[in-house]
């Protein structure tokens, strides 16, 4: 059992590429002839220089003097070839668009469910915006990457590669000249790579540090006010926004420099290529009339050409860290292992009617830490309702979330109807075991649409007949628009205590023959308080039930109570009997919530 | 449609109207990144004209000739380097100026913006939600000063387009008549581009929150999906809104992929129109060779810059709505005047007087009327009511979050408006239901900078019965707690606030439910602790008053205030309203039924491991 997310940081760059490639398959399809397209796309960009020296040597300073119909005809061919190559560049792009955003969709969907899978999601709520982050923002990044720079990347790479090879068709030496000139700039660029990674690590960790300072006097107003701490508050905010001011205009500094050196190595080249083009021109090669004017000329053009794409690639791979790192926090989820693993078809199925529960010999840890539950063994006969209780911590919380399999246990067995809850397949476990947690959490959508979530192919009509088997059926009449009634976000626009009647309508749709309830604790109206209490009474009738129970009342009414103390079951018995034992764990529990009840009388 | 255009034509004048703010605001900066700009512009305009030159002056000459002047050669690598390194220095001037401003300018703007979110009161907070709040000083803020990102670069494209112009009609005015033609394509093209496209990355941006935002409801409901096996259905869910945004980042891709290839093609077929041009007038003897590879070559550099004044509008109708929006938070007005009179210091518990005490968020529905009682110093009173009878208000009246409506309260016989800025703060400590935790360690959380010594905060710590779960956290006192920090769960978060309170050992002290999500044995030792006078360990003797809905805590109380629908419906000991007052005990008995809480969250695992260790 891990609550681990593996954050994939041990991936290399191309083993994140490799296996980017597997979980979204799409990238790679008829990658072929996007490939194909991208050279021809590239050459595109030569036919400008090569129009212009064909022009000036032999359309005005041909061997027979200036010659009118080659130039027209050249115009005529470079308009073609730039129709053509214009053509290949629309196709690829709109190729790599659809291949990549297909690949990411599936991604996306992919980490999505997996994340579902993870004991992570349920086992520490702080951590759920950093998983929302990675389906959502991480994704975006390499999506940005992969149609922007990727494709960018891919074209300037193509760019250069064309660049130099026309260059050497016209003079290898004047090429050589080219690349000495670029080398300090390709030697360094590891260097202020890393510099760059670094100055964008710190100023992402600003943002953060500043988006917090931020939101403090915003949603800790009435704190901040009534503690008069404006002045620190305040004092706190203009450390970090100037903290994230100063990040980031270093990192800008770094970014403006490194692009700024392209500049002077183009600068250096474009010398380079004259000088030493018309001393090899007159000099070294003087008889051969390899190195024309023209030819000179032309390769000015063609250092641009060569300028252009290593500035951008540069550029490219910098931003390539940030998404290479998205990429991988995004596998990292899915390479997280799932705990519980689902028999799936193979599993076996419960039958339908009252479960009875066996906890054999359970023992519970989480990672690393002591155990919660120790040796636990408990029997629950089918159509019993026990409550569990026992104080903060002691345990009785991990009950609830074992008997729903939300965890496995570290040693002993959870067994339902004789049957080992890991074996039995997932469908069918959710079939007949519901949890209802403390917080009945409610989508953005309508009653009936949260109802569902119970039963998703209940009618209207059997929505209702739930609710008056619970006794809800005027409160859902009486409500704005009755089933149709929105719960706004998080079920706001319900109070606390409509709230769990939603929650208890859901799992009376749903018909568990398992009901497991965490019971709420929030303060509630009292007149929603009987309902719900009325509601849980129905709600329980026929099935097995197991209460995680933090009021007497519920204790006094089950048939059996279950002692949880320091991750051992300390007694068990009905309350009647268990309040006779002076001394007791349960004794001491029941004094103190008497005290509590009591210590106005 | 008209209207649709003047809008466009509005939002232009504005954009520029909001960059002009930030110049006036940074002119030096701003002209620092100009210059750097202009010389990028000029000297990339200055490489053709090497570039021309040296084909007049040094090429063709020393082919002709066939022999090679040294000092030309010289002057070639001098211009080309001296022009290259000149650029360099115009492009981090450019860069980094328009960096610093920009960034500046954000600073500059969220530091007033929360500013005014500490000066104003919290009646204006509770009008505006806190999304929107969040996102006034930070994506408003962002997209508000975007523009200034690629102004140098637009105003340096500007200048360089005049000087290539200029060029271009000093070599070969037919040429350059053609050439021109060149740049309204290119920025016609760009327009079209940005008219297309743009309401498609509106769309993408829209789909993008909605897609986070089920991803949020998701997972923060999973416990409901696992246990109810709806995995497939959400998935399904999610699966339809990121197809949503597939569709339209494709289509937004289509739109770009015809786009680059025509944006490059432009300047491209204008060479060639310029060659074929030039060709003629070069045989009928009007122009030079050079002046055809000039013209050529200026068309090719211009071009592309000629997008960065596209990108400049583009920004705009982002940052008209982002300045509009900030600067309807700098301008709102509202503020809390205060006094001059000190508060009473001492020992001793405060003496509260509130007198025909009204408050109302909308005249017809009064939230508290005509309430009136005192409390004596170092008593301790329980306002007991049904949801929404107007408790939580009374609170923040007291602490005077919010001013009343009518009537006044009194500390000590002082009204609490005639008391100077932060003199309330050292007598009063209110404890929310809610408790709020900064970004900051344990210490830092309790203290919030007041000088306090380890040892008074352990000594909070210990009568708000943290002292255990925080000497059990790695860091004790230095654990960082808030977003980023450890996770404690509600009870802990709300011992951590009320140590907070404790531990300025104030002479009124207000609890508002604050220990609602707190064990009951535990709570019960708190309330021992503070009833017995020692609760902040030094014997101050705080007066006490305390929003309740456990009869345990009621029970605690020395009066109970029974308040029903803003209105005293009561007064007394609790066993005196409970005989006299059939409402109070149906209400009171109610929540019996409530008395045993425990704070267990189903699903925080982590806590239970504190807990445990504790």
């Amino acid at each position: 059992m891990s609550t681990a997310l593996d954050s994939g940081e041990e991936i290399g760059a191309i083993a994140t590429l490799r296996r980017g490639v597997r979980y979204s398959p799409e990238l790679t399809e008829g990658i072929g002839w996007t490939l194909v397209l991208a050279i021809i796309a590239s050459i595109g960009q030569v036919v400008v220089p090569v129009a212009v020296q064909q022009t000036l040597d032999r359309g005005l300073n041909g061997p027979g003097g200036p010659d009118v119909s080659f130039t027209v005809l050249t115009g005529v061919g470079a308009a073609l070839a730039i129709a053509v190559t214009s053509w290949a560049s629309y196709a690829m792009t709109s190729r790599l668009f659809t291949a990549s955003e297909r690949g990411l969709a599936t991604l996306r969907i992919k980490a999505f469910r997996h994340v579902h899978d993870l004991p992570l999601l349920t086992q520490n709520t702080e951590r759920r915006g950093a998983l929302v982050s990675r389906v959502t923002s991480d994704v975006d990044q390499v999506s940005q990457f992969l149609v922007f720079g990727g494709l960018l990347f891919v074209v300037s790479v193509g760019q250069v590669l064309v660049a130099t090879i026309v260059m050497v068709v016209y003079s290898w030496q004047l090429a050589l000249v080219v690349w000495v000139c670029f080398a300090p700039l390709f030697m360094s660029l590891r260097y202020f790579q890393r510099k760059l990674s670094d100055a964008y690590g710190t100023v992402r960790r600003q943002v953060g540090v500043m988006l917090s300072a931020i939101s403090e006097p915003v949603v800790g107003a009435a704190v901040v006010r009534s503690y008069a701490v404006e002045a620190r508050t305040q004092a706190r905010i203009d450390t970090a926004v100037g903290e994230y001011q100063a990040a980031s205009t270093r990192a800008q500094g770094f970014t403006a420099f490194s692009f700024s050196l392209g500049g002077v190595s183009a600068g250096l080249a474009n010398a380079g290529v004259l000088i030493v083009g018309i001393w090899l021109g007159i000099e070294v090669l003087p008889t051969g009339a390899d190195l024309t004017s023209g030819k000179v000329l032309a390769f000015a053009f063609l250092v641009t050409l060569f300028v252009g794409p290593v500035q951008m690639g540069t550029q490219i791979l910098t931003d390539a860290q940030n998404a290479i790192a998205g990429w991988r926090r995004v596998i990292g989820i899915l390479e997280t292992p799932a705990d519980l693993v689902d028999p799936g078809p193979a599993g076996r199925t419960l039958p339908r009617g009252p479960i009875d529960v066996h906890l054999d010999d359970v023992t519970f840890a989480y990672p690393g830490g002591p155990p919660v539950l120790r040796d636990v063994d408990l029997a629950i006969a089918a159509g019993t309702r026990v409550a569990v209780v026992g104080e903060t911590g002691s345990g009785k919380s991990t009950i609830a979330k074992l008997l729903t399999r939300l965890m496995d246990p570290s040693q002993g067995a959870v067994l339902l109807d004789g049957i080992d809850v890991r074996e039995i397949a997932q469908s069918s476990m959710r079939r007949s075991v519901v949890l209802v947690p403390q917080e009945g959490f409610l989508f953005d959508d309508t009653i009936a649409a949260n109802v569902r979530y119970g039963r998703l192919e209940a009618t209207e009509e059997e929505i209702l007949a739930s609710a008056a088997e619970l006794g809800l059926g005027d409160w859902v009449v009486g409500l704005p628009h009755g089933l149709a009634t929105r719960v706004g976000q998080r079920g706001e626009a319900l109070s606390a205590g409509e709230r769990q009647l939603v929650a208890l309508l859901r799992a009376q749709l749903a018909d568990p023959d398992l009901l497991v309830l965490d019971e709420a604790t929030s303060a509630v109206d009292p007149a929603l308080e009987m309902r719900i209490g009325r509601a849980l009474e129905r709600l329980m009738t026929g099935r097995t039930s197991v209460t995680i129970a933090h009021r007497l009342s519920t204790a006094e009414s089950a048939d059996e109570v279950v002692v949880v103390d320091r991750g051992r079951i300390v007694q068990r018995g009905p309350h009647a009997e268990l309040v006779t034992h002076e001394g007791s764990v349960y004794a001491g529990l029941h004094a103190s919530w008497t005290a509590q009840q009591g210590a106005s009388r | 449609m008209a209207d649709k255009q003047a809008s466009r034509r509005g939002t232009t004048r504005e954009g520029f109207a909001v960059l002009g703010v930030a110049i006036r605001r940074e002119p030096w900066i701003f002209t620092v990144s100009t210059i750097g700009s202009v010389l990028f512009g000029a000297l990339t305009v200055a490489d053709a004209w090497v570039l021309g030159w040296s084909t007049d002056h040094v090429v063709l000459p020393a082919y002709e000739d066939g022999e090679i002047g040294a000092d030309m050669l010289l002057a070639v690598l001098a211009l080309f380097l001296g022009v290259a390194i000149l650029r360099a220095v115009g492009i981090v001037a450019r860069r980094l100026g328009a960096g610093v401003m920009q960034y500046r300018m954000q600073a500059h703007t969220r530091r007033a913006v929360t500013r005014q979110y500490l000066a104003l009161p919290l009646e204006w907070h509770q009008r505006h939600p806190t999304g929107q709040l969040l996102s006034n000083a930070n994506s408003d803020v962002e997209a508000a000063w975007g523009p200034i990102a690629p102004l140098p670069m637009a105003v340096g494209t500007v200048a360089m387009m005049v000087i290539a112009v200029v060029q271009m009609f000093a070599a070969d005015l037919v040429m350059a008549l053609v050439g021109l033609l060149v740049f309204p394509a290119v920025i016609v093209a760009n327009l079209a581009y940005q008219r297309l496209a743009s309401p498609l990355m509106t769309q993408a941006q829209q789909l993008r929150a909605e897609l986070s935002e089920v991803a949020h409801e998701s997972f923060d409901g999973a416990m409901v999906v696992k246990t109810l096996g709806r995995e497939g259905e959400e998935t399904a869910r999610f699966a339809a809104q990121a197809e949503r945004l597939r569709e339209v980042n494709i289509r937004a891709g289509r739109i770009r992929a015809a786009f680059d290839p025509t944006l490059a093609a432009l300047p491209n077929v204008g060479v060639l129109v310029v060659l074929a041009v030039g060709v003629q007038r070069v045989l009928n003897g009007s122009t030079d060779p050079g002046d055809v590879v000039t013209v050529a070559y200026l068309l090719t550099i211009v071009s592309f810059p000629i997008r960065s004044i596209g990108w400049l509008l583009g920004e705009f109708p982002r940052s008209v709505v982002g300045y509009h929006r900030v600067r309807s938070v700098l301008r709102a007005t509202g503020e809390m005047p205060y006094g001059d009179q000190r508060a009473t210091t001492g020992r001793t518990g405060a003496r509260l007087q509130l007198e025909e005490l009204a408050y109302r968020y909308d005249p017809d529905q009064p939230v508290l009327e005509d309430v009136t009682f005192t409390v004596e110093p170092g008593r301790t009173v329980a306002i007991v009511g049904a949801t929404a009878s107007g408790k939580s208000t009374l609170t923040t009246l007291l602490a005077r979050l919010v001013d009343p409506d009518g009537g006044r309260i009194l500390l000590d016989g002082t009204d609490l408006r005639d008391l100077a800025r932060g003199e309330l703060a050292r007598t009063v400590a209110v404890v929310p239901q809610t408790a709020f935790l900064f970004d900051d360690t344990v210490r830092g959380n309790v203290t919030l900078g007041a000088d306090v010594t380890d040892d008074e905060v352990w000594a909070a710590l210990r009568a708000a019965q943290a002292e255990g779960f925080v000497a059990a956290l790695p860091d004790g006192l230095d654990a960082r707690l808030g977003e980023r920090g450890t996770s404690l769960s509600g009870g802990q978060r709300q011992r951590i606030s009320l140590a907070r309170a404790l531990v300025r050992h104030p002479r009124l002290l207000i609890l508002d439910d604050a220990t609602s999500a707190v064990d009951p044995e535990v709570e019960a030792r708190i309330l021992e602790a503070l009833r017995s006078g020692d609760g902040d360990g030094d014997g101050t003797d705080s007066t006490l008053v305390v929003v309740a809905y456990r009869k345990a805590t009621i029970g605690l109380a020395d009066e109970v205030v029974h308040l029903e629908d803003g209105r005293i419906a009561g007064r007394g000991t609790h066993a005196e309203l409970l005989e006299r007052s059939p409402s109070y005990a149906r209400l009171v008995n109610a929540y019996e039924q409530h008395a045993a809480h425990a704070d267990e969250p189903a699903d925080d695992a982590v806590d239970d491991l504190v807990e445990e260790t504790s």
